[in-house]
């Protein structure tokens, strides 16, 4: 019950923080898309780190690390600290740059501009939005898997059927609605805000759980090590009781089995292959929109710097967790074993009282709503941005209705995403990957259309078309992400070699965008001197 | 400039594919498994390579960046 308490209390605090951000909204659509470009370095820092940092990061971690191993840190974390500051540098500041001297709000804006084609639009805005529903699911669907596990056994008899806790399609409802109130009050201003505050609460009390799990598991480990060597409980107790807590975690990783150490089970070229996967920041709807926020180039610098530092400070001690929770010193019951999503709420849970128990759940609800915040907020904006406005002319509708069809088509794709939620989960690092797979394959488009001048428009179709292509092909072939450990195989001379299907998607639509544009005709001077000769 | 950033990046991604520890089980002070403290070193160099990067490689003006803002 008291963590009941401790998370209402945690989601009011965020409905007030949107509502106070609120109060500085200046009325125009500009303002709530794009917080008039006021961001400075520690926000857009907070922003873009609790952006891309979301359920993946803490609950599919440390579920990962418990299935494959402390591997799952290379695959992602690394690789993604040298690539998304990659991005944020050679795309993230041109775009800015191009942003505020043409006026763009959104991705597509940019590229039709780019490409002088309407088209692109209307086939890249059904693919971002499709692309982002599995990234809302990871947050939606880990959101109520959260709330379920640390409240199990508090209402007994108001849920029965979900083991006294907080069912989870509840507990995904809830997380929904709070994140779509303090979006639509505080708009980009609010969601900035609201994000930095989050990611700042999700790092300290990661840090605080990283600590109580590792001072408990660690005690435990003690505790077996001196009562296999024939000391009483008593005794052992004691020696867990004076050990520091640098002894107890050395105690609780020598019992890390030696599979769950390395990445015996992990094929070289895979693992090489994982390094596409953060491409996907680089066409990530709502990143470019936090891009866009910068008050100015030189607000990047902190966030190019820190991003691998804040990277490191979450997901090491969750990797920790995920490896400890292999030893045995915490008793994993299969529904949890076999759903890899719960085994950090689980432990905290179990190991945690109460209070800190709640705290530490408002810490991981605060990764998982710092990246639905965005998201919602970036496809409002594309749909009355990239659909209705370039429909119709710029004073067609009122800056009071485009907010409100931004908003509106908010809550349709949410409803959408939360009625998928209720289907047979899917665990959240896989579809993760999924997801960031697909985005990583539109990245030659943006990167093309940044430093190639021969990008032509046809080439941009042909790679879309190819990306979405094989995309929805491996996705078939892979169960619609049930198989967990999917791997793209290519045979040659007998050879067969095993990668990320990210490798495929990304080799098609490089191609297709390279060949195709070399035999259509190149773009024309206007576009290429608005683009290049700036 | 730029290119001793371009080398520094690379090399990044060349360490990041570790094949000699792919087996090791160690533990790093009795407490990290090697890979994983490894990977943890990568993601402290990638953060002083990025530093190098804004501190002398930026690409933008910033007089020209406060002009267009």
């Amino acid at each position: 019950m008291t963590q009941l308490i401790i998370i209402a209390i945690y989601l009011t605090l965020l409905l007030g923080l949107g509502l106070l951000a609120g109060r500085s909204f200046r009325g125009t659509s500009q303002d709530y898309m794009l917080a008039s470009h006021s961001i400075g370095p520690f926000l857009l820092l907070m922003s873009l780190f609790g952006t891309t940092m979301t359920a993946f990061a803490l609950v599919g971690s440390t579920g990962e690390a418990y299935k494959e191993g402390v591997g799952v840190y290379g695959m992602l974390a690394s690789s993604s600290g040298i690539i998304h500051s990659l991005c944020f540098l050679v795309l993230g500041v041109k775009l800015w740059g191009f942003g505020r001297r043409y006026g763009y709000s959104t991705q597509i804006e940019f590229f039709r501009d780019r490409l002088a084609t309407d088209g692109i639009g209307y086939l890249l805005f059904p693919i971002l939005v499709g692309l982002i529903i599995p990234y809302l699911l990871i947050g939606v669907m880990a959101g109520g898997t959260v709330i379920n596990k640390v409240t199990l056994g508090a209402l007994p008899e108001l849920f029965a059927g979900s083991g006294g806790g907080v069912p989870k399609a509840l507990g995904s409802l809830v997380v929904c609605v709070v994140v779509l109130l303090y979006v639509f009050f505080g708009g980009m201003r609010g969601t900035a805000w609201a994000n930095t505050f989050q990611t700042l609460v999700f790092m300290i009390l990661g840090m605080v759980t990283f600590g109580v799990i590792a001072n408990t598991l660690g005690e435990r480990a003690i505790v077996a090590q001196h009562q296999g060597q024939g000391h009483s409980e008593g005794e052992a107790q004691a020696a867990a009781s004076e050990a520091s807590l640098l002894e107890k975690m050395a105690a609780a990783s020598a019992q890390i089995p030696e599979e769950k150490r390395t990445r015996s089970g992990l094929s070289k070229l895979k693992f090489f292959t994982y390094l596409l996967v953060p491409l996907s920041v680089g066409m990530f709807p709502h990143l470019f929109q936090h891009w866009l926020t910068a008050r100015s180039a030189g607000s990047f610098k902190l966030a190019v710097v820190a991003h691998p530092l804040c990277i490191m400070i979450v997901w090491v001690p969750c990797v920790m967790i995920g490896a400890w929770a292999t030893t045995g010193l915490i008793a994993i019951p299969a529904p949890v074993d076999q759903n890899p999503n719960a085994v950090l709420p689980f432990i905290v849970g179990k190991v945690a009282g109460p209070v800190l128990g709640g705290l530490l759940t408002a810490g991981i609800l605060a990764a998982i709503m710092s990246s639905l915040d965005s998201q919602f907020l970036a496809i409002g904006t594309m749909f009355t941005k990239d659909v209705v406005l370039h429909r119709f002319a710029d004073d067609h509708f009122s800056q009071r209705a485009q907010v409100i069809m931004a908003r509106l088509f908010i809550v349709a794709i949410v409803a959408v995403t939360y009625g998928l939620s209720l289907f047979e989960p899917r665990r959240v690092f896989t579809l993760g990957v999924w997801c960031f797979s697909g985005f990583s394959s539109l990245f030659p488009l943006v990167f093309a259309s940044l430093y190639w001048r021969r990008l032509t428009a046809a080439g941009a179709y042909a790679s879309v078309t190819a990306a979405a292509v094989s995309w929805s092909m491996l996705f078939w072939q892979s169960d619609f992400a049930a198989q967990a450990d999917y791997s793209f195989e290519l045979t040659v001379l007998g050879t067969t070699y095993e990668m990320m299907p990210v490798a495929a998607m990304f080799a098609c639509s490089s191609l297709a965008l390279v060949l195709v544009s070399l035999v259509t005709k190149p773009p024309g001077e206007s576009t290429l001197a608005k683009f290049f000769d700036c | 400039m730029n290119r001793v950033l371009w080398l520094l990046i690379l090399a990044l991604l060349v360490l990041h594919q570790d094949n000699w520890l792919w087996h090791d089980a160690r533990l790093v002070g009795g407490i990290v498994p090697v890979t994983l403290a490894y990977h943890a070193m990568i993601s402290l160099a990638a953060g002083a390579v990025w530093w190098f990067a804004v501190r002398y490689c930026w690409p933008v003006d910033e007089t020209e960046s406060e002009t267009a803002a």
